[in-house]
């Protein structure tokens, strides 16, 4: 294959399949778009299993099965099977509200490598609420016991914010309850429905601060028995998250519908052209499509990024972010202490984490057609 | 740190595969989540892990295979394997 870019571009190891937007969830920082895609739109088993061939072919090494929630997909051990078939480690990212017994055999007996659970609170009170469905927590322990009984290694995940950021500790025990190998405390990170939901979910700068140090002891505690990765939050930080590990270099997205994108949120990004699956072959996508050769390397940092040492570690921060925040895309990330508009964004999250307003909940978008 | 003992026997968790990465060539450990590239001396260690032989067969074999002290592999052999346990991409059966 032969490729145009002047630089050194490197194989994707990890690729994130949205199988469907549809979910029996609601949360409120859902990283989905807030136009979600619907059931109509959805590609069809055929066609992933091209994607997932052809990413093993480009060098994908793990494939991580989410949505919206992937088991509401009838064909999902057919996709399971297109990974292992694949040589694809394959990982699936569930709500664990509508996967009985029988099906979690068919889908480990297909092969599936790792089952992440999400739990959206530590309690029923919170799960449920935040969810916004009645009974999900109980739910959710029920399918952790079973995964753990069946033998499948288990993450739990749970998305931090300000109305479960008290409950870090019993997010910790649960885990250990669950018998879960890894606990990810990841917060909430704001693009889609979470950016909707921001003056809901903003922490204060001190609740942050205790709960790093929260997870820190945890770490400390149960070191060799649970693997804890923490995602921090930004807004209140001085240095920028090396968003993706750098845009374009180390994975990719695939919406329901078959457009590859950078990362889930790029597309709130309007000028970028995406290519789909059904045009173009993964390879050719990764390499070759506008949108994912537009902010690669650091050719296209403003100065003070070219000029700063952490060029190559942060690789200026989220595209995404600069554009929500300063109107740029190109703009450095407003979070980095460097930036003119650094200053604003940290009043912004003291003024959001100091409101009071109700959840938004994530929902298609009302229609006469049917989703 | 956890210790590891010479009559321990190792393997592989489940959710944790061993492969060769044709694309970026050598040797990965894919873990929940993780990749773990390993070197030539890691992948050499960690591919005598089967699940049936004892820490202690495996650094004889790395002995034979070469023509090295003892004593040197016993401590490289321990401390990654520890390293690995600690990571919980590997489990003393």
């Amino acid at each position: 294959m032969t490729h145009s870019q002047a630089y050194d571009v490197q194989p994707p190891m990890g690729m994130l399949a949205e199988l469907t937007h549809r979910c029996p969830l609601q949360c409120p920082y859902c990283s989905n778009p807030v136009a979600l895609e619907r059931r109509r739109q959805e590609l069809d088993t055929a066609t992933w299993q091209r994607v997932f061939a052809e990413a093993a072919e480009l060098g994908v090494l793990q494939v991580h099965l989410s949505g919206g929630e992937p088991a509401l997909r009838p064909d999902l051990p057919e996709l399971v099977k297109a990974c292992v078939d694949a040589g694809l480690y394959s990982n699936l990212i569930t709500a664990g509200v509508n996967i009985d017994r029988a099906r979690l055999e068919t889908l480990a007996d297909a092969g599936l490598d790792h089952v992440q659970l999400s739990f959206q609170g530590a309690t029923p009170e919170v799960t449920d609420h935040v969810a916004n469905m009645t009974g999900a927590h109980a739910r959710k322990r029920a399918f952790a016991a079973e995964v753990t009984d069946i033998g499948l290694p288990l993450t739990l995940n749970a998305v931090i914010h300000r109305a479960n950021l008290h409950q870090i500790d019993e997010f910790v025990d649960l885990a250990v309850e669950l018998g879960a190998r890894r606990l990810e405390i990841a917060h909430a990170q704001y693009y889609g429905w979470a950016l909707v939901n921001r003056a809901a979910l903003m922490p204060s700068r001190e609740q942050v601060m205790e709960a790093v140090e929260r997870v820190e002891a945890a770490r400390e505690r149960l070191q060799g028995r649970l693997v804890i990765d923490a995602v921090v939050p930004d807004y209140h930080a001085r240095l920028p998250k090396p968003c993706m590990n750098g845009w374009g270099r180390q994975s990719l997205n695939v919406t329901p519908s078959g457009k590859v994108l950078p990362c889930h949120a790029a597309e709130t990004i309007p000028h970028l052209e995406f290519w789909n699956v059904a045009d173009h072959g993964l390879g050719d996508i990764w390499y070759d499509s506008p949108a994912f050769n537009a902010y690669r390397g650091t050719d296209w940092m403003p100065e003070t990024c070219q000029s700063c040492e952490r060029k190559e570690i942060d690789w200026g921060g989220c595209r995404c972010q600069a554009l929500m925040l300063t109107g740029d895309a190109a703009q450095m990330d407003p979070v980095c202490e460097k930036s003119p508009y650094h200053d604003e964004v940290q009043t912004l999250a003291v003024l959001d984490a100091a409101g009071d307003p109700d959840f938004t909940y994530r929902r298609f978008a009302r229609t006469t057609e049917g989703a | 740190m956890t210790a590891i003992q010479e009559s321990d026997i190792v393997r592989l968790p489940r959710g944790v595969r061993l492969r060769e990465d044709k694309q970026r060539g050598g040797w990965v450990l894919l873990a929940p989540e993780r990749v773990f590239q390993l070197d030539g001396i890691a992948q050499t260690v960690v591919s005598q892990v089967d699940g049936e032989r004892s820490v202690g067969a495996i650094i004889d074999q790395l002995c034979e295979t070469y023509q090295a002290p003892r004593e040197r592999i016993a401590q490289d052999v321990t401390a990654m394997f520890a390293g690995l346990v600690e990571k919980r991409v590997l489990e003393v059966a």
